[in-house]
């Protein structure tokens, strides 16, 4: 993935807005700077998942494992065991801190999150009908339940939040989402009380990981997360006008309806494919949009690519302390992402001079 | 209900405090949306006669007439007669029923007890926090407390494999921890200063619940794949929130919790009621707005506590027992949320305890597992229904 592409097409592709966007906002230059850092942290945490783990090694065996690949070799296996998971972290970060800096602009939200807004709950209760059900054990027979539990989740929520005159104001969807969570998670935990069997399979997807998974969870992933992506990338415009709020974007011309149903579709798929890839992953997409407002300003043609790099990087981190934090065991990263991120969350709280709901 | 006269049209008796209307810019909309178009008026004849009494009552014959189903009707039936012969026989030393005695008397009985008491506590333990904070989404489950309970009654439960009181103790303790580090971490000094900063703090104190909640339940769900799936299962029971422990000892516990606690929400409800005002305006009226706010946070955090304690975490209660006793008596009253939060907990653990293993082969159901299920529709038709009146 070459991140200078990605990062240029919608920019380039979306004439700037004369006075829409953020007129404060700082000049090109250093922001241009800070993505170019932002690579770099992406490229060096990547390295480090490869190099890291319950086994010790070099970097240079690291390296050798990469470039002239010895299947005898059991450094350079351990090495290439750790392919998929890092490649995993990347989509699945990728999706999740795009959805998220997403969702926040639809929403108006600063603290949607695929958590607040149902989709976690969706999944997970698809998930455990998936295992009780139709005795579905693999971690690849997972991921079309969870998408289509998070999806359905997302839409229903929508729905719900729609009803009513105002349509689905950040509040009536953050509401919805919890209400909608709590509901089915009482009627997964119906299944789960009642079938020990279920329980035993759920407990370890429940946490949210990217440890032990290979290509055949990444794979039919993929594509559904390459179209999210591609939506929610060209939305920073429409983002943007909606973030002025729903009267001004509609003078600005913008059909507020339809843009934020084209968003809501690609964080639908981008949500989706994240928790198919990795289990229910909180704090990613919530906390990675904040934190890259400090380098962009409110403006989110560079908020979107700025959070497609960093948050991958952080899902990444977290995978990788998790690895070595309670050797020889392994701390799942769906934790070490709550673990870190609530601290940050609660910073974020304090800071906020007027935290709304 | 529908025959009941409408009680809005009924004159106001004008309250001890005269009647300040906050400035509506201090009220988010999402407030407003909530809490519907009697917002202003929703405490304004808390000791007043009226309907509300009325209403309240009819709420306590309901509880009774709950608690009576649940101790004698079921999947083991009792006859009125037998249920008083065998309770006298009890208090008395008196000849015992083989099977029946300790069916009514160790089981349904402190059952029936245990769930009216901690439906009592969340729900005033609900209203208090969504009283103060002015915010709907202020229950002790939202805002993190219950989680706390959870995090340490789980550790205690895997990690050094306790069981039964110290279960119960860990639960208490973990939930005032939790308190403690929210009611730390919102405050940042502004906390009961003054209108505008006050309300901000009542949102922090929100938030900062949901996101050490969030880190409580990574930690919940990491124990849960670090251990047997035998002690997991009763940790799921113990963490949807279960009266099926229900035993004597715990229904003593939380009755003098209550006796000490309920004393102080009656004395609470005064200053109460004036901090709905706005701070401001409570400040001006002679209450020490700090002071007042934090007794409500420690008897309300003490509330949700013991009953997190003697139960588990039940879903909603706390959450519900507010809106619903205020849709039901026309305005907000502690006793009626009480009551409604006893009416919740005494339905949900019969369909529970009695309809729900009809249909899955035996299964008994945690309590918290039906609030949740019924809880949630009821909370979305709220969020609808409240939008669409005052659009």
């Amino acid at each position: 993935m070459s991140p200078l592409t990605t990062t240029a097409a919608p920019a380039a592709a979306l004439p700037a807005p004369p006075t829409a966007t953020a007129p404060d906002a700082p000049a090109r230059g250093p922001r241009a700077l800070w993505l170019l850092a932002a690579v770099v942290v992406l490229a060096l945490v990547t390295g480090t998942s490869l190099a890291i783990g319950a086994r010790g090694l070099a970097l240079e065996t690291v390296w050798q494992a990469l470039t002239q690949f010895d299947p005898a070799n059991g450094d350079h296996a351990v090495v290439h065991a750790r392919i998929p998971r890092t490649v995993l972290g990347l989509l699945g970060g990728g999706a999740l801190g795009l959805a998220g800096a997403a969702m926040q602009g639809v929403a108006r939200n600063p603290l949607a999150d695929p958590g607040i807004i149902g989709i976690n709950a969706g999944a997970a209760l698809a998930v455990v009908t998936g295992i009780y059900v139709f005795g579905v054990a693999s971690l690849g027979g997972y991921i079309w339940f969870a998408f289509l539990g998070a999806a359905t989740a997302a839409a229903l929520v929508y729905l719900i939040a729609s009803l009513g005159r105002d349509g689905a104001t950040p509040v009536k969807l953050a509401l919805a989402g919890a209400a909608l969570s709590a509901g089915l998670f009482s009627l997964m935990n119906v299944i789960l009380v009642s079938s020990r069997d279920t329980l035993d399979r759920f407990r370890f997807w429940q946490v949210g990981g990217i440890a032990g998974r290979d290509w055949s969870v990444v794979l039919p992933a993929l594509p559904f997360l390459l179209l999210g992506a591609a939506i929610v990338l060209t939305t920073g415009r429409i983002l943007n006008n909606l973030a002025l709020g729903d009267d001004i974007a509609r003078g600005l011309g913008q059909r507020v309806g339809l843009a934020r149903g084209i968003t809501a579709l690609g964080i639908v798929l981008l949500c989706g494919s994240a928790t198919a890839l990795a289990g229910p992953i909180g704090f990613v997409g919530l906390i990675i949009p904040h934190a890259v407002r400090f380098l962009t300003g409110p403006d989110y043609r560079w908020i979107l690519p700025f959070s497609l790099l960093l948050a991958p990087a952080l899902l990444l981190a977290a995978d990788v302390v998790g690895r070595v934090i309670l050797l020889p065991g392994e701390v799942p990263a769906g934790i070490m992402t709550a673990l870190i991120g609530a601290p940050v969350f609660v910073w974020l709280v304090r800071r906020a001079k007027g935290a709304g709901l | 209900m529908r025959t009941a006269p409408e009680t809005r049209t009924e004159p106001a008796v004008p309250p001890a405090v005269p009647p300040a209307v906050p400035p509506l810019t201090r009220e988010s909309a999402a407030e407003l949306a909530l809490r519907g178009n009697d917002s202003r008026k929703h405490w304004r004849d808390l000791t007043t006669r009226g309907k509300v009494p009325t209403r309240t009552g009819v709420l306590a014959l309901a509880v009774v007439a709950f608690f009576a189903a649940s101790v004698l009707l079921g999947s083991y039936t009792v006859t009125i007669p037998d249920f008083f012969w065998i309770l006298g026989a009890h208090l008395t030393g008196g000849e015992k029923i083989p099977g029946a005695s300790f069916i009514v008397m160790e089981h349904k009985l402190p059952r029936a007890v245990v769930g009216t008491l901690i439906g009592a506590a969340f729900g005033l333990s609900g209203a208090l926090f969504q009283t103060m904070l002015r915010n709907p989404l202020a229950s002790p489950d939202v805002i993190g407390i219950s989680y706390g309970a959870s995090a340490a009654a789980v550790t205690a439960i895997v990690v050094f494999g306790a069981s039964g009181a110290v279960v119960s103790g860990a639960a208490f303790a973990g939930a005032l921890c939790v308190a403690a580090l929210i009611y730390a971490i919102s405050r940042s000094g502004s906390l009961g200063s003054g209108g505008q900063r006050g309300d901000a703090a009542g949102s922090r104190l929100i938030l900062a619940g949901v996101g050490v909640a969030a880190a409580l339940q990574a930690v919940v769900s990491f124990l849960l794949t670090r251990t047997d799936i035998r002690t997991a299962a009763d940790v799921l029971v113990w963490l949807n929130g279960s009266l099926n422990s229900a035993n004597w000892d715990r229904a003593g516990v939380l009755g003098i919790a209550l006796l000490v606690l309920v004393p102080a929400v009656a004395l609470l409800a005064g200053p109460l009621r004036i901090l709905e005002l706005g701070d401001d305006t409570a400040a001006g009226l002679g209450v020490r707005v700090g002071a007042a706010r934090l007794a409500i946070v420690i008897t309300a955090v003490g509330l949700a506590a013991a009953a997190t304690a003697a139960a588990g975490p039940v879903a909603f209660v706390a959450f519900l027992a507010g809106p619903i006793a205020r849709r039901f008596v026309r305005k907000a009253s502690l006793p009626a949320s009480a009551l409604t939060g006893v009416l919740i907990v005494l339905s949900a653990d019969y369909v529970a305890a009695n309809i729900a293993p009809l249909l899955l082969d035996g299964t008994v159901l945690p309590v918290g597992v039906i609030t949740g299920a019924l809880g949630a529709p009821f909370l979305l038709w709220l969020l609808v229904t409240s939008n669409r009146k005052d659009a």
